[in-house]
């Protein structure tokens, strides 16, 4: 009996390993980000170039950065639900226009809406490099003491909104700043 | 016929292919050839991130000239290889080394291919003895030893 179990269990433990690595998206990467500070930047803002955006503004606040360009066809289908996210004032929600043409981007937010507080460029994608960005849309959550609490890759769905980010970015809220 | 249709699917291609232009910042290698053989070399041990089964010296991705034009730039800065994985590894993680360092996390990867040959060679060895132990030895019967020897002497005569 013995004989037959073990090959069977064996067999088990592989298939479970199996659909483990089936159901896991390879695109999608752990940051070496989370729980580091987020890098600090100074950017011009996408809406009026004479003004500046940096991380630093965000100190004491829980805030939301969502990499966006107007060539990202995944952004698109994200974009709608992010002027609920913003309506739900659980967090700022913030835009880093990566690698993005001036005049394109700004016609995209023309054209879609702009749910953003405000959008840095980030032209040459070289703030994204310090942020690990390796394709758009991608998210960070980041806490009162700009520190990286949660990245996330690919459109942000309501399911993502809501068992993810949202629970997070309240419980953060509750949390003072350690300093 | 086929050819003039692959040309319309074709054309058909192009405008999309217009409208997502992104802003690449043009590559350019750079005039020290100490510096290309080098990056030659690194770039072979490191992961494109956006289409993550080529190198970074292969990949034609945006991200990955960015990169190389990172990597360009800080071994002019006087950068070492070390140095320049280090910058790369807190950014992009491990996943970007082709070679997983020996850490706690990558244990499993790197002596899991070990520890299951010494667990087929147990299972081996386990196999072989229980079937050694198996066989008994039979002592031969008189009338088996008298049968033997009858046999080699009718054999003996043949080759005589």
């Amino acid at each position: 009996m013995l004989k037959y179990l073990i090959p069977l269990g064996l067999f088990l433990v592989l298939v479970v390993f199996l659909a483990i690595g089936l159901s896991r998206d390879p695109a999608e990467l752990p940051s070496a980000l989370i729980d580091k500070p987020a890098p600090t930047f100074r950017l011009p803002q996408l809406k009026d170039p004479s003004k500046t955006f940096s991380a630093e503004d965000m100190r004491g606040k829980v805030w939301l950065l969502n990499v966006w360009a107007s060539w990202c066809i995944a952004c698109r289908e994200e974009h709608p639900l992010w002027f609920e996210y913003a309506k739900s004032g659980a967090a700022p929600v913030y835009g880093l226009n990566y690698k993005d043409r001036h005049e394109d981007a700004l016609a995209w937010l023309d054209e879609f809406g702009d749910p953003y507080l405000l959008s840095a460029v980030d032209l040459e994608g070289r703030v994204g490099m310090d942020y690990g960005v390796y394709g758009a849309p991608e998210t960070y959550v980041i806490d009162k003491n700009g520190t990286i609490r949660m990245k996330h890759v690919g459109p942000v769905t309501p399911d993502v909104w809501s068992k993810h980010i949202l629970p997070l970015v309240q419980e953060l809220n509750r949390q003072g700043t350690n300093q | 016929m086929t050819r003039a249709l692959l040309f319309a699917l074709l054309l058909l291609c192009l405008p999309a292919s217009f409208v997502v232009a992104q802003v690449q910042k043009e590559e350019v290698p750079s005039d020290d050839p100490a510096i290309e053989a080098r990056l030659a070399k690194l770039s072979k041990e490191l992961r494109c991130l956006q289409c993550q089964n080529q190198t970074l010296a292969d990949s034609p991705a945006g991200l990955a000239a960015d990169l190389r034009t990172e990597i360009r730039a800080q071994m002019k800065a006087g950068k070492s290889d070390q140095e320049i994985v280090a910058f790369l590894t807190q950014r992009y993680g491990q996943f970007i080394l082709y070679r997983p360092r020996v850490t706690p996390t990558t244990y499993l990867l790197w002596f899991g291919p070990f520890l299951l040959l010494l667990a087929g060679l147990a299972i081996l060895f386990r196999y072989i003895k229980q079937r050694r132990d198996s066989i008994t030895e039979q002592p031969l019967t008189a009338e088996d030893r008298r049968r033997a020897e009858e046999l080699l002497a009718s054999s003996g005569k043949e080759t005589a």
